[in-house]
């Protein structure tokens, strides 16, 4: 279970965004949804532990994400959520394959390449382990990074905008990978966006209020 | 996966930059090792040579060269000495050894030295083959010559006139090897040596006493002349007296070969400083460099790093891996310079002409770790402020700049 309790953050030392409590099961697929500039982005960050918010608390599977130590956090991270980004990154001096172990060592976790080689495979990237990078596609670079962010089986898995750059065919092709990746893995799901495509997918939304400026 | 592996691969994908960065350190360590390298085998040999020489008596002229000719054979003499007043000197109750010499032939460019039983106790010379010399025109050689010139006891050899290769021979008298001395490691190593006697028989003094008889042979000694005398004292107490005694009340010179020797590297000491100013000069652009090159990769890895702190890795994790970066470059140009340093002087080795100066590229020292830890300290210091700067990175901001 996720939960999100009387978060507030704002830039400076004006608290300007109040997001509302927040209670996610676990497995649950959610559509956070808000335009730009309503704080979306500040809220996944807040939720995948990269922001500290101002006041407010995000507990992930029982513990209290702000309360760790940084260090904690940062483990705790790399374990239990994926994150998947609005434009897939890779770390541009390793393979596909290396930058998967390179996840496992940065979550603490023994490296095992039959996990990576499956996750991958179960993602059809089986035949570009030994790519860089700079030879893949776009759309290739985030089936490795859906790969990435599901491959310890995290709490959580949050996509960031996973379609907006995509067309009808392929967009609809990477909500069902992540649905059906997050269903394997038992993860809760969170995707943001504000296309409109998406939301049919969804039963479950979370949305923001646009900010009046 | 380490910080190790991940840093060396990052600095594999920026291969060129990374090439130039370990170049410029290696050519500031190579320029130090070669520096540290030489100077420490040419005092070397200088403390092998002038070992147990206290003084040197010769003919007037320039000290340092009276020292290079008589101590290290590499310049030519400053003239000759009367061996009478040699004699005199030699009895002095301050002396407790006086070894003539006399210079003037060579043997493919080997010098042949003519001197006594003396040199053999002064220098501690011990036969590999054969005998010492005893009959005039016996020679007994030096452990290189023997080996460069294929020698063997028994084998026959002509001297040429004077101290260089090529010159004329001397093919009326040919020297018979007696034998053959152990390498030594100094000078000896490179000489060929016989009794004065055959110096003088060779340059015709001794054979004008073979028409003349019996009275004039007194005479005769007094005009005898030897290049040098290498003299020890009995104490050091001689060390204020002696010089003093040779310098005023003789037509010759003294010299010491420590207070030349020290003279000759205050001399090339200028040489050496400027070089070392420039090396260090050229390690302070490198580290320059090697901090340009991660703080501009560092701009364009921002995202990489923030992928990292996603993926779990700790501000600290991230310093670690810049910092690695640097330390990896400077390990790398650090161990490129010292190999580059010995080949240099294994390079200048074979360009030597006089074989006993030679500077070796094999030949090792314990401070080379102190250079490789120097160098290491560069990159570590160069890496320091991107490492910082990795390890503050707000990654939320990056990410949301995106």
């Amino acid at each position: 279970m996720i939960s999100f309790r009387s978060v507030r953050h704002g830039y400076g030392n004006n608290i300007s965004l109040k997001f509302q409590d927040w209670t996610l099961q676990q497995g649950e697929p959610w559509l956070l949804l808000g335009n730009s500039g309503s704080g979306k982005t500040t809220l996944l960050h807040i939720l995948t532990g990269l922001l500290k918010p101002q006041q407010g608390e995000v507990l992930v599977k029982g513990t209290n994400l702000y309360q760790l130590r940084p260090k904690e956090l940062d483990l705790f991270r790399g374990r239990n959520i994926g994150l998947i980004l609005q434009r897939a990154h890779l770390i541009r001096s390793l393979t596909v394959l290396e930058n998967l172990l390179l996840a496992q060592s940065f979550a603490g976790l023994p490296t095992d390449r039959q996990l990576a080689k499956a996750t991958l495979a179960s993602l059809h990237m089986e035949e570009k382990i030994n790519r860089y990078p700079h030879q893949l596609s776009q759309g290739q670079l985030q089936r490795v990074s859906i790969a990435r962010a599901v491959l310890h089986r995290p709490a959580l898995l949050v996509a960031d905008e996973p379609t907006s750059s995509l067309d009808d065919k392929n967009a609809e092709a990477v909500l069902q990978l992540l649905l059906c990746q997050a269903r394997a893995t038992a993860a809760t799901l969170v995707v943001a966006t504000h296309d409109q495509r998406v939301k049919t997918s969804f039963s479950n939304q979370y949305s923001l209020p646009d900010v009046a400026v | 996966m380490s910080p190790f592996s991940i840093s060396w691969k990052s600095l594999r994908a920026n291969s060129l930059t990374s090439l130039l960065n370990v170049l410029l350190i290696a050519f500031g360590i190579g320029i130090l090792a070669v520096l540290l390298l030489a100077s420490s085998q040419i005092s070397s040999k200088v403390h092998d040579n002038a070992r147990g020489i206290d003084l040197v008596v010769g003919a007037k002229g320039s000290p340092m060269q009276l020292i290079l000719s008589s101590v290290f054979y590499i310049d030519y003499p400053t003239g000759n000495i009367s061996l009478q007043e040699a004699d005199s000197l030699a009895r002095h109750p301050l002396v407790k050894r006086a070894v003539p010499l006399a210079l003037g032939d060579n043997i493919a460019g080997a010098r042949i030295v003519g001197t006594d039983s003396s040199f053999i106790n002064l220098y501690n010379l011990q036969l590999a083959q054969g005998n010492f010399w005893q009959h005039d025109f016996e020679v007994t050689v030096g452990a290189t010559v023997a080996q460069e010139q294929h020698l063997q006891p028994g084998d026959i050899l002509y001297g040429a006139h004077g101290l260089s290769e090529g010159a004329a021979l001397h093919e009326e008298h040919p020297y018979r090897v007696a034998g053959i001395l152990k390498p030594k490691g100094n000078a000896t190593d490179h000489l060929v040596l016989t009794g004065i006697n055959s110096i003088w028989r060779m340059h015709g003094q001794e054979e004008e006493h073979d028409y003349e008889h019996g009275e004039e042979e007194e005479h005769h000694a007094a005009e005898k002349e030897i290049t040098a005398l290498l003299i020890q004292y009995k104490s050091p107490g001689a060390m204020v007296l002696f010089p003093r005694l040779v310098n005023k009340s003789t037509n010759m010179q003294a010299a010491s070969p420590a207070h030349e020797s020290a003279r000759l590297f205050s001399l090339i000491g200028v040489g050496i400083d400027t070089l070392q100013w420039f090396a260090l000069f050229i390690m302070l652009m490198a580290a320059i460099s090697v901090f340009i090159s991660l703080y501009n990769s560092l701009k364009e890895r921002k995202y990489d790093l923030a992928v990292m702190r996603i993926m779990g890795a700790s501000k600290s994790k991230l310093f670690q891996i810049v910092l690695l970066e640097g330390v990896l470059l400077a390990l790398a140009g650090s161990l490129l310079g010292l190999l580059l340093g010995h080949a240099t002087l294994q390079l200048i080795n074979s360009y030597q002409e006089s074989a006993h100066t030679r500077l070796s590229g094999l030949y090792f020292m314990p401070q080379e770790l102190y250079l490789l830890a120097a160098g290491c300290c560069v990159g570590m210091v160069a890496a320091a402020l991107p490492a910082i700067q990795a390890y503050q990175s707000d990654i939320s901001k990056i990410l949301s700049k995106s």
